[in-house]
């Protein structure tokens, strides 16, 4: 038993039944209502993942990043709805999605390659909104979008015509929706974690981390700086057109609304604060942003129960929490809750005597 | 090797350097001096492929590279040390050299870091340190074995004395020195001009993006010109 290799297979093991469990388990302790909040970390871990490779690897400040989650939420409400009165199979819109969201990460990648810094982020800021607006305005002259109201009645995914949306008889267990759209996302989200940290550690992602370190030595060092830009604009993309995709099937509803710049801003907080270039932080990140929230709405009742009324709305003080964290993760924690183990070695190697040297 | 005719480079259409001839034999040392803004490091920029040039050719071992992208020139044995040095602060200084040899993949890889390391044993005590906690002699070291590491055959080195002590000056130029007594072709621009002239058998002085005079080092040293401009006499 003292065989670490076995010690981390059991530990595995017991990771993966607590993962497949968890549904089940959060259900019973906490309710139906967290169930989806677990969905929805997911779903938010796959765009964070996405935005890790465009901020967090290559170092390209993105703040547009919404905007390849309502391409790949539209194309999929477009094209499985009665909207148009398309009922395209899912197995066929994921990879559009992603096909669609990685060409429209190019689009944004290409006139912006010689933008850094501010610059970028002002670029990609203005990209997302437009977007957003062109969402908005695309119900005229003639109907695309269908404008502010949205796209209703969105097809859920079936998988061998077994709709998502509807419980599920296993083997006399009752499966709910919600359960099995947990399961759907965290094939995605593993398969997202996955790809991500192999880049990392590939070729491809030395190239990244060159190009964020200096990008003159990059190109000096041969990094074909252009073409590793606009990957690293279009694999981040397609993850988040994969996650647009998956998001539009399980609401069964997409609006303009949605996609706006605080979301935007939400995805960026979940890289920064788990811990930007680092997988397992960022996934830390989405996790802790999607669930406080949540976990917020209880200190409305505790309020009334303790105090009589409700002085700080929830919503409040969730900006409110939200700003402190930033201020308090900048101050103390500046690579992030949980950075990667080379971010780490510099923070320490910074109070570490005979470290640093001053220049000669 | 280098062969550069009618060289004209500019940053958003403000001329930096405009008709500019140099050339560099193979296995040769030349030297560029010239004052601030003179063109110099725009000179290396465009021909590392930094830059794009208005104007003019750049030739390496016959073969026409103007128009070719950076790594590409890099394949083809052309190799720069940038200005400020341009370590990858936050790799170690073993991943630096890891990136120096990005676009290689054949066997001798291992053998040149060797090589690297014994030509520099500072980098060696340091390898797994992170190269932004280096001191700015070591970095240079770093910079230097970083550009060998893709094994040119031409190395470009842009400012190496910028910012060091005296000493630390004179140890680079020793390696730089050693660099060349092993084959390397070396184009050195520099603000430094007496290190720079001693070095090398050949120089360019650069005046408001023109070569105000080439020739022998030797003879620039001794040129009273020279001395009255460069060398504070």
């Amino acid at each position: 038993m003292r065989d670490p290799r076995r010690l981390r297979l059991v530990g595995l093991a017991l990771g993966l039944l607590a993962l497949l469990l968890a549904p089940f388990l959060v259900d019973a302790l906490l309710g139906r209502a967290w169930v989806r909040v677990l969905d929805l970390v997911l779903l938010y871990a796959m765009l964070a993942l996405g935005l890790n490779i465009v901020v967090g690897y290559a170092g390209l400040l993105d703040l547009g990043f919404v905007a390849f989650f309502a391409v790949g939420a539209y194309l999929y409400a477009l094209c499985a709805s009665p909207h148009f009165g398309l009922h395209l199979p899912f197995w066929l819109l994921l990879p559009a999605a992603a096909l669609l969201a990685a060409g429209v990460g190019v689009l944004l990648g290409a006139p912006t390659l010689r933008l850094r810094g501010d610059y970028l982020a002002i670029v990609t800021l203005g990209f997302g909104e437009i977007i957003r607006i062109f969402l908005n305005n695309l119900n005229a002259p003639v109907n695309l979008t269908n404008g502010p109201q949205g796209i209703t009645m969105i097809r859920p995914i079936e998988i061998a015509g077994v709709s998502m949306a509807r419980p599920v008889e296993l083997a006399g267990l009752t499966v709910p929706s919600l359960h099995l759209y947990y399961y759907l996302f965290l094939g995605f989200a593993a398969l997202a974690l996955v790809v991500s940290s192999r880049l990392e550690d590939s070729r491809i992602g030395r190239a990244w981390i060159a190009i964020r370190e200096d990008e003159v030595a990059a190109r000096a060092c041969g990094v074909n700086t252009r073409d590793l830009k606009l990957l690293a604009f279009a694999l981040g993309a397609s993850f988040g057109g994969v996650a647009g995709a998956l998001y539009a099937s399980f609401q069964g509803f997409v609006s303009p609304e949605s996609f706006g710049l605080t979301e935007s801003v939400m995805i960026l907080c979940m890289v920064v604060l788990g811990g930007m270039g680092h997988v397992r932080g960022v996934v830390l990140g989405a996790a802790l942003l999607v669930a406080l929230p949540e976990a917020l709405r209880y200190t409305g009742p505790l309020q009334r129960a303790l105090l009589g009324s409700v002085y700080i709305e929830p919503s409040d003080l969730r900006l409110l929490l939200f700003g402190l964290a930033l201020v308090l993760v900048a101050r103390w924690r500046p690579a992030g809750l949980w950075p990667s183990p080379v971010r780490r070695r510099e923070l320490a190697e910074r109070h570490a005597p005979g470290g640093p040297e001053s220049a000669q | 090797m280098l062969e550069v005719r009618g060289l004209a480079l500019a940053y958003d259409g403000i001329a930096a350097v405009r008709e500019l001839d140099l050339d560099v034999a193979a296995g040769e040392r030349v030297a560029v001096i010239g004052a601030n803004g003179a063109g110099k490091s725009t000179t290396l920029k465009g021909l590392a492929g930094l830059m794009h040039p208005r104007a003019g050719s750049i030739r390496l071992n016959g073969e026409d590279i103007t128009r070719q992208p950076a790594h590409e020139r890099v394949c083809r044995g052309l190799s720069l040390v940038p200005e400020g040095r341009g370590v990858f602060a936050r790799l170690t200084v073993a991943e630096n050299l890891d990136m120096g040899a990005y676009l290689r993949v054949d066997p001798g890889i291992e053998g040149d870091l060797d090589r690297c390391y014994s030509m520099f044993p500072r980098l060696h005590e340091r390898r797994r340190q992170l190269a932004g906690t280096l001191s700015g002699g070591e970095q240079q070291m770093l910079a230097i074995a970083r550009a060998l590491m893709s094994r040119p055959s031409l190395l470009l080195l842009d400012e190496p004395s910028m910012g060091l002590a005296p000493q630390v000056t004179t140890r680079i130029f020793e390696a730089i020195a050693d660099i060349s007594a092993g084959g390397v072709a070396i184009l050195l621009v520099e603000q430094n001009a007496r290190a720079a002239l001693e070095l090398s058998s050949r120089g360019y002085v650069l005046e408001g993006g023109r070569v105000a005079l080439a020739g022998d080092a030797r003879d620039l040293l001794a040129s009273s010109a020279v001395r009255r401009a460069y060398l504070g006499e």
